[in-house]
């Protein structure tokens, strides 16, 4: 595996009972790259998220992830609570999962927990308002306050995520994932429900994201504007196997890929089942 | 025009068998609940028929069901009407402010009038509200509870009742961290209450250690039973969850009753040692608290003693409780009621966010079961049984999930209420019961249903309960 592959798969092969939902699948995505994952609905694509990001354990294959500084993680066999302590994945979910009781900049310091809990030792210095904690706690506001401006929500940091409109929701829990320090960000369909100038916002946020922090991004979409202007790599999956993988330019003229999005052509059919011999 | 009042005569009749129906389930429910009294009065047990009371009961419901349908079929036009009449009732009540402040003052006087020695606690009330009205209703409940003992100095029975109000409040503070923050619904909380007063009571026993040695220590064992509990459960939401920790309040206090050689079962511990002043006793003797301190001995110090110490002990709670909220910890609590998946995708581990919660509460409540423990003297498994736990979630609940304030006004009202409705014994838990169901109707997230964020950039708003979760386990 390369070194400069952020996250690579190895033969990930997931297993629901008689469903195979992801069936050998090998990739690799360049640190400071963003890499689209593609595929029609039900192709795997959110169940290779949950891989990463272990919320499912796979029935067989690898995932490493390379840290810049050369450790290397395998997250196959991590709790998904470990993999965003430790290894810094960070994601964020197709139906959007913000605490909606709590204020925008509320969730973005729930994101810093490992940090703060650190700060405040382990909640004894915290108790007692040591300064420590409060330079951390500062600190990390100021952090939030970045991603706040980041994602044009600094005048709706106070109020209840709940509240949010639907763009503001998806662009917070962007934010959210960030202040996490990530290395690798996960973003299971960032774009479903904008309308196009939000996508396009979205588009430029992504790519402020790739330029100005140390975060790769994987991301899993169905918009063909937000994929084919900001990825430069595609890996596109059907039926759990991957079908294609190249630039933007290739995949968009990839026959295999046309032809599993927009169904094939008759005479491939007629070929088909003269082969089953219907 | 016909139409409609067509439709009016079949909305009546609708309500008409509704409310037949509810009567007919009435007569069927209350017909050998009221309708006959077991008597003994000549030696012999026979049924003594009451129709008069068993016809009331079925006719308020049958009344009760009819209005309710005839609200319910006309709600919208209802709801207006209504509506009208409420905002012109406070309007009223607005402008006749001054003449309502006398009223109170004349009901005041009255209520003096007729029960001379309850002055005092008239005079309370009035000066709490007063102060609630200027300077709102945290600081007003902090002085009450500051100045009561002063007031009532010569009133055991009030200052009995105060403590007692005090250690529910205590008790809804530290359940509140488990229910209210962490959205984790224990229905066997009072196991925790008896841990820590039974530690209590064998632990002073044996060694004879102070209370403030032993303080501590029941604390520690009941959050040592805390994370026991939390273990098993770590998996189990909502229903399941709430089934589980019933089995545990069961399973504390039948090992409660059967361990005698620990325990001393049903019989329970007695002659607990009390609290002492530091060390010193609250005894007649010359080296009692009296005389050190050179006033004539009186029971009432101890009393008074008792009140301040749970009064600390409560506010020990709530001010942790508070600080906790702003703190990665108690934010972790709050993110873990509101979407426990998207806590793990942040890195933190929902097994030590749910163990210290299940823990910390745990801890509040040992920590007034050694209270109880000293206060009494005596502790029985009676005094921990499934009720004491519902009434400890009831506070929770009513008062408002995660509101502090909230959860000890409904201390007060729920504790208060069971005191003040002493006369009508038999019917406590059915005007309990209505106040349930009222505060559900009407505030159905309890009394503060509002949640005040833990952290602002540029002002604090408060958080409106729609958007709060309740959390599913």
């Amino acid at each position: 595996m390369a070194r400069d592959a952020i996250l690579a798969l190895n033969g990930l092969t997931m297993q629901f009972g008689g469903l195979l939902a992801v069936d050998d699948l090998s990739f690799e995505a360049k640190r400071g790259d963003i890499t689209a994952l593609i595929g029609p609905n039900g192709a795997g694509k959110t169940t290779v998220f949950n891989c990463i990001t272990g919320f499912y354990e796979p029935t067989s294959g690898a995932i490493r992830v390379n840290h810049a500084d050369g450790k290397t993680f395998a997250l196959e066999k991590l709790p998904d609570f470990k993999i965003a302590k430790r290894v810094h994945v960070a994601r964020t979910f197709q139906n959007i999962r913000l605490f909606p009781g709590m204020t925008a900049l509320e969730n973005l310091m729930v994101a810093q927990h490992n940090v703060l809990m650190r700060a405040s030792g382990f909640t004894v210095f915290g108790l007692f308002g040591l300064p420590g904690y409060r330079r951390a706690e500062r600190e990390a506001v100021e952090l939030a306050r970045y991603w706040l401006e980041k994602t044009a929500l600094t005048d709706r940091a106070d109020d209840p995520a709940g509240s949010l409109p639907y763009g503001a929701q998806r662009r917070l829990e962007i934010a959210r994932a960030m202040c996490t320090k990530p290395v690798l960000l996960c973003l299971d369909e960032p774009a479903a429900g904008l309308n196009p100038r939000e996508s396009d916002e979205l588009n430029v946020l992504l790519r402020a994201i790739q330029k100005e922090s140390d975060a790769s991004i994987l991301l899993i979409e169905h918009d063909m504007n937000v994929v084919m202007e900001i990825s430069n790599h595609i890996v596109v999956l059907d039926h759990g196997k991957k079908i294609s993988e190249g630039a933007p330019e290739f995949i968009r003229n990839d026959p295999k890929v046309i032809a599993a999005y927009l169904g094939v052509e008759e005479d491939a059919v007629d070929a088909a089942e003269a082969e089953v011999g219907a | 025009m016909s139409a409609s009042s067509a439709g009016k005569s079949s909305v009546v009749m609708h309500a008409l068998k509704d409310a037949l129906i509810a009567g007919i389930v009435a007569f069927g429910l209350f017909v050998l609940l009221l309708g006959f009294l077991a008597d003994d009065t000549l030696g012999k047990l026979r049924p003594l028929p009451r129709p008069v009371l068993l016809a009331a009961a079925v006719g308020i419901v049958f009344v009760g069901r009819f209005l309710i349908s005839l609200i319910y079929y006309n709600a919208a036009a209802l709801r207006v009407l209504l509506g009208e009449l409420f905002v012109a009732a406070f309007a009223l009540a607005k402008r006749f402010r001054f003449v309502l402040l006398a009223l109170m003052i004349v009901l005041a006087f009255v209520w003096i009038y007729r029960v001379p020695d309850d002055w005092p606690l008239v005079a309370t009330i009035i000066i709490t509200i007063l102060f609630a009205v200027w300077l709102g209703l945290t600081p007003a409940l902090l002085a009450l509870a500051v100045l009561f003992p002063v007031a009532f100095y010569s009133n055991p029975y009030y200052l009995g009742i105060a403590i007692i109000i005090l250690t529910y409040v205590m008790l809804g503070w530290g359940l509140n961290i488990v229910v209210g923050l962490a959205g984790l619904l224990d229905l066997g909380y009072v196991a925790f209450y008896a841990v820590g007063a039974y530690s209590y009571a064998i632990i002073a026993q044996a060694y004879g250690w102070s209370f403030w040695v032993c303080l501590p220590l029941a604390g520690l064992f009941a959050a040592f039973f805390g994370v026991l509990l939390g273990f098993p459960v770590l998996r189990l939401r909502g229903d399941y969850l709430a089934i589980v920790t019933l089995a545990f309040g069961e399973i504390v206090r039948i090992v409660l009753l059967n361990w005698i050689s620990l325990t001393n079962g049903p019989n329970g511990i007695g002659s607990i040692p009390r609290a002492s002043f530091f060390g010193i006793p609250f005894t007649a003797d010359d080296d009692g608290f009296a005389a050190r301190f050179g006033f004539e001995f009186d029971p009432t110090h101890r009393t008074v003693f008792l009140f301040y110490l749970i009064l600390a002990l409560a506010l020990i709670t709530n001010w942790v409780t508070i600080r906790l909220r702003k703190l990665p910890v108690g934010r972790a609590w709050e993110a873990l009621r509101e979407d426990e998946i998207a806590v793990r995708s942040l890195g933190i581990n929902p097994t030590n966010t749910k163990l210290t919660a299940f823990a910390i509460g745990a801890m509040f409540g040992g920590f007034a079961g050694a209270f109880f423990a000293t206060r009494q003297g005596f502790i029985s498994p009676d005094s921990f049984t499934f009720p004491e736990s519902a009434l400890i979630l009831a506070i929770v609940v009513l008062g408002g999930m995660g509101s502090q304030i909230g959860v000890a006004i409904a201390a007060i009202v729920m504790t208060a209420s069971f005191e003040l409705f002493r006369e009508f014994e038999q019917f406590r838990l059915v005007i309990f019961g209505f106040a349930m169901v009222g505060i559900m109707i009407w505030r159905p997230r309890g009394l503060i249903s509002s949640r005040e964020p833990s952290v602002y950039l540029k002002e604090r708003k408060t958080i409106s309960a729609e958007h709060v979760a309740e959390g599913h386990g």
